[in-house]
């Protein structure tokens, strides 16, 4: 990329680009901040991925072996929250930085230092949740949701995480402003709203999402903050406070943020489906229709989280009847994707691979996340295994592998070079089987009773933790094989052509592969 | 029970792959002892058997494709891409199923949440890390039986069972207390659920009640056991350290056994002195049944401590006297523990009241000082 750069757009001649490290730090480019969101995305991921290990490895059998259980409690807390906030979030910013410009026929971001400060501030967020670890009584045990009272009672490592998430919030409402000024302002002439790439209406309505919620969960953990050190009594009865209000705040962000995490997983699916189906997507208006009712749906569902918290009927009614209706929408993506599919002339590289699986893995996290809309049904399995089940069904095989799906498909343009199609078939395989294997008995364990969250379980529950954690180990091993992968692309490979993917029809195909430093010099005219 | 095994069985075989014989299996919910818990497994099945005729249904079609409409096999793609038929069957047919679920959702809810009339009303109480039981009064048949009983479940399960990969796990491992909850069969037992510092949950599965013991707030739920025998649940809700290791057991008995034991009860109240519980338990200090009564009423100074005070105490935050620092703690020690410890609970400069957890008791906040008055000296 770095060749291609450099003499290529003698148009970009107002100031030199530095090389090495001040390249990185000072970047504005929306490819290179693209590819450091990526890469940031991917060594939380891996961090994150240590703590599950660590996590599967006390589970594996009944008793205390490895951890206390104070620590224990750190590795699920700091798991969802590296997951949530490093990994799954900056990976689809990577993705909006580097295809949103190249699909609408821009030639970058708006705001491109915004967009630098908004990726560097990222690293020192994480790092306050990793140096958490090492302060005096560790990092946070309260959970990713930070329940009070209980994260009052925390110890420092709580306040860092706090800190975090305000430095992360700030961080996704800077690229939120950029994607949608991006996106409102910079589309080539022709390409009318319902003229865009899926993946980019993904990214408008999540984008709109964040900035709607971030400054709430911002609000909710400064309220902790202030009862922590200056004795407000936000949360605590004694002083005329309200511990739920606590779980009403944080849901009304934590809603609307699970599908933060899921809508552009979304975009990228249907970008995918039609170019390995050689076949137009299916129902593209009902798509975008149903993007945004879920997006809508997400602000009025957020206190089915709290069925057990003792609200009265109607509000379980109506929480329920709400969370249910997002099926509707949810349903008809997963229909007009397999729409998509019917009488098409498919191939499977990798790519189609993982959006093949995304949308059968998804799809039973969809299924249990119905089942547990039903309020009586919810009561009986709110905070067990199924629920832990249910949402790495969504997060894992659904955000997570669309990532790998988009990741193994834009490859051959950020790099141009194709990508080893043994090494990503092996990868998929691998994540496929051992993703299934790891969570799918979780259903049971929650089913039989089994709480989440503790750190050691009755011996009745010991046979189907034992498999799980074995399929945990597994998953992990078998993301090197995408590491490898990735790594072997970026070093060579197989020249791509400028449009690798027969079927693939959105802008970005038209430039060549890799594409040039600055997208669009001259915008194209859309038909 | 034949017909709803089979029910559960057909519900799940398409997604279990067979592996579900019977309703009473480690695949699926806990057997149902109560009506609501009954509802409950029966709308899991219905709705899982409803999932998994569509989950067969699309997936059938989408797997069709996969395997028929291939490049490889030569064949050519289609174009159509939209059909407003088709599609506004795929919204309206969801929606319809969906109003299906709701109506025996909707009844179940408003079952559940009718705490009215109760034969039998008990307040849990969550502590870190035990259940508190008080007995607040019976009604009907019950009038007046146990009010006042008061009695605290801790984990019984040893330490070294769970510390120690030698030692043999009892069959109950972590599921097993001193002092089980004792309730009469085929009464309506109303639970008010409160907590003393965070949120718990308390759970029965068996019974299908779950409901937060949120601290500052009281808030119920009931149920009526249908069977006698002895049940097992946790606590749901993340509570700290020890949070897996506070369980619930409720042994459902006989209405006359429940009256013979709360007689028992009420003599051991008459008969033993009032011992005072120091973990700020309300009116009626009477301690029950314990198999450790000193157990229950004695405040770990080191578990609080470790709980808050470390995180100042431990490395000198905001000026505090770190434990352990002799030359800090002497001029402290030598004013004298009473008012050590009311500057403890009452707060001294930086330090707030408690060390900002108004929720532990002065008992509590004594044994931490002592605590760290033990580690200075």
């Amino acid at each position: 990329m770095e060749a291609v750069h450099g003499h290529a757009d003698d148009h970009d001649h107002a100031h030199d680009h530095p090389s090495g490290l001040t390249r990185w730090l000072t970047t504005t480019n929306h490819k290179d901040i693209g590819t450091l969101y990526l890469w940031f995305s991917f060594a939380m991921f891996i961090t994150g991925g240590l703590l599950a290990m660590g996590i599967r490895a006390e589970l594996f059998q009944p008793g205390m072996q490895l951890w206390n259980p104070e620590f224990f409690n750190q590795l699920t807390t700091m798991h969802g929250l590296i997951m949530v906030f490093g990994a799954i979030m900056p990976a689809f910013v990577g993705f909006a930085n580097w295809q949103i410009p190249m699909m609408i026929g821009a030639s970058d971001m708006a705001f491109a230092r915004m967009n630098n400060f908004s990726f560097w501030l990222l690293p020192p967020a994480a790092a306050l949740l990793v140096v958490s670890f090492f302060v005096p009584g560790g990092a946070t045990g309260a959970g990713w949701t930070l329940y009070a009272p209980l994260s009052v009672q925390q110890g420092m490592g709580m306040d860092l995480a706090i800190f975090a998430i305000h430095i992360m919030g700030a961080s996704s409402i800077m690229g939120s402003i950029n994607i949608i000024t991006t996106i409102l302002n910079m589309r080539a002439p022709g390409m009318t709203l319902m003229k865009m790439p899926l993946f980019v209406w993904t990214w408008l309505i999540t984008a709109y999402l964040l900035i709607a919620v971030m400054p709430v969960l911002a609000g909710a953990v400064t309220m902790l903050l202030t009862d922590r050190h200056f004795d407000t009594h936000f949360f605590n009865a004694a002083g005329g406070g309200d511990p739920v209000l606590y779980q009403h705040v944080f849901w009304f962000f934590g809603h609307p943020e699970v599908y933060i995490m899921i809508l552009p997983a979304f975009g990228i699916v249907s970008q995918v489906i039609p170019a390995f189906a050689r076949k137009p997507l299916f129902g593209y208006s009902s798509m975008v229709y149903a993007t945004a009712s879920i997006a809508i749906l997400s602000f009025i569902v957020w206190a089915h989280h709290m069925f057990t918290t003792g609200m009265p009927a109607a509000g379980q009614l109506f929480f329920m009847y709400a969370t249910m209706l997002i099926a509707v929408p949810t349903g008809v993506k997963v229909f007009n994707w397999v729409a998509t599919m019917w009488r098409g002339s498919m191939t499977f590289e990798t790519p189609m691979l993982f959006a093949v699986g995304f949308i059968f893995v998804f799809t039973m996290g969809g299924f249990t996340g119905l089942i547990l809309s039903v309020t009586p049904v919810d009561i009986q399995l709110q905070d067990t295994y199924y629920v832990v089940a249910h949402f790495h069904y969504v997060l894992v095989a659904g955000s997570l592998f669309a990532i790998f799906s988009g990741i193994y498909f834009w490859l051959p343009k950020w790099t141009g070079h194709m990508v080893d199609e043994r090494l990503g078939k092996a990868h998929f395989w691998c994540s496929m089987i051992f993703f299934n294997l790891t969570f799918f008995v979780m259903h049971f364990l929650g089913l039989a009773g089994m709480p989440r969250r503790i750190p050691d379980y009755s011996t009745q529950f010991a046979d189907f933790n034992a498999i799980a954690s074995v399929g945990a180990f597994g998953f992990g091993l078998s993301q090197l094989i995408f590491l490898a992968a990735v790594i072997k692309c970026i070093r060579g490979g197989e020249k791509a052509p400028a449009k690798p993917w027969e079927g693939a029809d959105s802008l970005e195909w038209t430039l060549p592969s890799p594409a040039p430093y600055h997208s669009f010099e001259t915008p194209p005219v859309v038909k | 029970m034949m017909k709803k095994s089979l029910g559960a069985a057909l519900a799940m075989l398409p997604l279990w792959a067979g592996a579900v014989l019977a309703a009473e299996s480690k695949f699926n919910l806990q057997p149902p002892k109560s009506v609501i818990a009954q509802e409950i497994y029966s709308l899991h099945t219905i709705i899982m058997l409803i999932c998994a005729v569509i989950f067969v249904g699309v997936f059938s079609v989408m797997f069709y494709s996969v395997f028929k409409h291939r490049k490889s096999l030569g064949y050519k793609a289609a174009h159509f891409h939209e059909n407003t038929v088709v599609e506004v069957v795929w919204t309206i047919i969801p929606f319809l199923i969906l109003m299906g679920m709701a109506y025996p959702a909707t009844k179940t809810v408003i079952a559940m949440k009718d705490t009215s009339n109760p034969d039998l009303t008990i307040k849990a109480t969550g502590y870190q890390w035990k259940w508190g039981y008080e007995y607040i009064k019976g009604d009907g048949d019950l009038a007046g039986v146990g009010d006042g009983i008061q009695l605290f479940s801790n984990l019984a399960t040893p330490r070294d069972q769970i510390y120690d990969k030698n030692v043999v796990k009892s069959a109950d491992y972590l599921l097993e207390v001193d002092t089980p909850l004792v309730v009469p069969v085929g009464k309506k037992v109303r639970i008010l659920t409160t907590a003393n510092d965070v949120i718990h949950a308390w759970w029965v599965p068996a019974f299908g009640v779950k409901q937060d013991a949120i601290p500052g707030f009281i808030r119920d739920t009931w149920f009526r056991a249908d069977t006698t025998g002895t049940f097992r649940g946790q606590c749901a809700e993340l509570c700290g350290k020890e949070h897996g290791f506070m369980p619930i057991v409720v042994k459902v008995v006989s209405v006359e056994e429940f009256k013979n034991w709360a007689d028992q009860n009420k003599t051991k109240i008459a008969a033993a002195p009032a011992e005072t519980l120091v973990d700020a338990a309300p009116a009626a200090p009477v301690q029950v049944a314990a198999a450790e009564p000193a157990k229950a009423g004695k405040v770990d100074g080191k578990k609080v401590y470790e709980g808050l005070c470390a995180a100042c105490h431990a490395t000198g935050a905001a000026g505090a006297p770190k434990t352990g620092d002799k030359a800090a703690w002497k001029p402290r020690v030598a004013q004298g523990a009473d008012t050590l410890h009311q500057h403890a609970i009452k707060g001294i400069r930086a330090m707030p009241a408690k060390g900002g957890n108004p929720a532990l008791s002065d008992a509590e906040v004594t044994a931490a000082v002592d605590h760290m008055v033990g580690q200075s000296k």
